[in-house]
């Protein structure tokens, strides 16, 4: 009969053990996605990608308006998304112990956080690009935008919520009026969480393609008109990715690249920033 | 429960009674705080003393289902009043919570937050009153030199002498306490009782307490106070050496509560 020790032992390296190999099986498709990019994504990668526009297959070009694209409709969509959502927040957070419309409003952006993306864009297309009859940037921003607003809500709520109810009763015994105490101090004190929701949201626009498929679609033109259809790296990769061509499957890989930089630049960031703020505060 | 030789009353509590939602936590209680004296509230866990001190600056109005009725009169209003203005009456009835709760600011303008809600300084008055409040607080010596840097980075006791410089920063007319040392360890505790006797001079002081030494320490009259119910009230020395009461007996020689 093994004791009681030697017994917890065997438990617990063979649970080590496991939790091991499952990290490592997950590690090992992710390094390989990366690897994969990376394989096809460097060689693709050169000047002519940020400077020329997305060429007609057999000739050369660039995805300079893909890019360009991208980056106009993701801050635009963070713009109008992120007060919206901050401002939805804080008043769930702050005003939303009473009554039913906090509730109800919580439960609706649950419901918007987990929809499906493609959805949003359909919606989208429905009720903005059917009416002007054509597709455009701005029905781009704006499926964008909707995804962003209920990411900062959440976000924003969960973060207010975790600052202590006694800094708001600090504040409120100094004879502080309520906006004052939500402004100067509370949201303060959870500005680098909301950030952190922030630039998450941005990380998750900058790789939706579904939404952008049903309002921007593309273009193959260098275009800075938000109102005519615009181009952007996830449709482009999608529809560069499943052509026949050769060049547009390289430029699908660069662009591919391209997303994932950037979304890994944001997430770090979004961490170093958050970890910064909780070590001095 | 009346109390015949508070001749000087600054607050004066009548028939309060208090409810989180239908439960009656507070009941019937009669109380006279004495002007620039140090009054405090003791009693096992739940039995009111919080709720108590809470009703003198209504911090209960944030949370929705707690209600008081009764009379708190201060400088001639009923605190309770509905048409009491609360933001006006806290700037009047200073609080520091059991937890220190710096804001997310500088050390300076954690102190100067609270002054320029009800008061237009300039800038050279404005650094006197932070140095002042800060000096009165026993803080000055260690912080002046780092005055823009985060109130977080203060050790607890630190922490806690902040918000009492900030709480008097504002010179409001009563301060009050919540278990202002429970969280601090010996040495800041003793930092903070010998401010007390201090701060007496200028402010009426409410302190509620777990710490029954404390009490006897720093107070100047004593409220033992049991399930909501104001057992004994009177001098401090006569509350610890001969209260009338069974029940605070056996409370403040340990053998209840």
């Amino acid at each position: 009969m093994m004791d009681l020790y030697t017994r917890r032992r065997l438990i617990n390296s063979a649970g080590l053990t496991i939790a091991i190999l499952a990290m490592a099986f997950g590690l090992f498709w992710l390094c390989w996605i990366l690897w994969t990019l990376l394989d096809h994504g460097l060689p693709a990668l050169s000047a002519t990608v940020f400077t020329q526009s997305t060429p007609p297959p057999g000739s050369t070009g660039g995805l300079s308006n893909a890019i360009f694209g991208s980056i106009i409709m993701t801050i635009t969509g963070t713009l109008i998304g992120t007060p919206i959502g901050i401002l939805a927040g804080t008043y769930l957070a702050e005003f939303g112990q009473r009554g039913w419309l906090a509730p109800v409003t919580r439960f609706i952006n649950d419901v918007l956080l987990s929809a499906p993306s493609i959805v949003i864009g359909l919606f989208v297309y429905e009720v903005y690009v059917v009416q002007i009859k054509h597709f455009s940037g701005w029905a781009g921003t704006a499926a964008l935008a909707i995804i962003v607003i209920p990411i900062v809500i959440r976000t924003t709520e969960n973060m207010l919520k975790l600052v202590p109810a006694t800094l708001r009763e600090a504040a409120a015994a100094l004879g502080a009026p309520q906006w004052k105490i939500i402004n100067f101090v509370t949201l303060r004190a959870a500005r680098a969480g909301i950030i952190t929701g922030v630039m998450l949201a941005i990380a998750r626009i900058s790789g939706e393609t579904a939404p952008l498929l049903f309002t921007s679609l593309n273009n193959q033109f260098w275009n800075d008109n938000m109102n005519q259809p615009m181009a952007n790296l996830p449709v482009v990769i999608f529809q560069f990715a499943m052509s026949p061509y050769e060049d547009w499957q390289n430029l699908a890989w660069a662009g591919a690249l391209l997303i994932t930089i950037s979304v890994l630049t944001l997430n770090i960031l979004a961490r170093v920033l958050f970890r910064q703020s909780a070590s001095t505060h | 429960m009346n109390v015949e030789n508070i001749s000087d009353s600054r607050v004066s509590v009548k028939n309060l009674n208090f409810f989180y939602g239908k439960y009656r936590a507070l009941k019937d209680i009669n109380l006279e705080i004495a002007d620039k004296k140090v009054t405090a509230f003791i009693g096992p866990s739940g039995c009111g003393k919080s709720t108590l001190l809470r009703t003198f600056n209504r911090m209960y109005q944030l949370y929705p289902n707690q209600t008081a009725t009764g009379a708190i009169m201060l400088d001639g209003d009923n605190v309770l009043d509905k048409n009491q203005d609360l933001n006006k009456l806290r700037a009047k009835v200073g609080m520091v919570f059991q937890k220190p709760t710096p804001f997310p600011m500088s050390i300076y303008d954690n102190i100067a937050f609270g002054v320029k809600l009800y008061q237009n300084l300039s800038k050279n008055d404005m650094d006197e009153r932070v140095e002042w409040a800060l000096k009165k607080a026993a803080l000055w010596n260690e912080v002046k030199d780092k005055l823009k840097q985060s109130g977080m980075g203060l050790s607890g006791g630190q922490q806690q002498r902040l918000c009492i410089a900030r709480a008097i920063a504002v010179k409001p007319e009563v301060l009050l306490l919540d278990e202002p040392t429970s969280a601090l360890d010996p040495i800041s505790t003793a930092h903070i009782e010998k401010l007390i006797d201090e701060l007496k001079e200028d402010f009426t002081i409410v302190i509620v307490t777990h710490n029954m030494q404390q009490a006897a320490r720093v107070s100047d009259y004593t409220a033992y106070m049991y399930l909501g119910d104001l057992i004994e009230f009177g001098d401090t020395s006569t509350v610890f050496t001969n209260p009338k009461r069974q029940e605070t007996e056996d409370y403040i020689t340990g053998r209840f509560g």
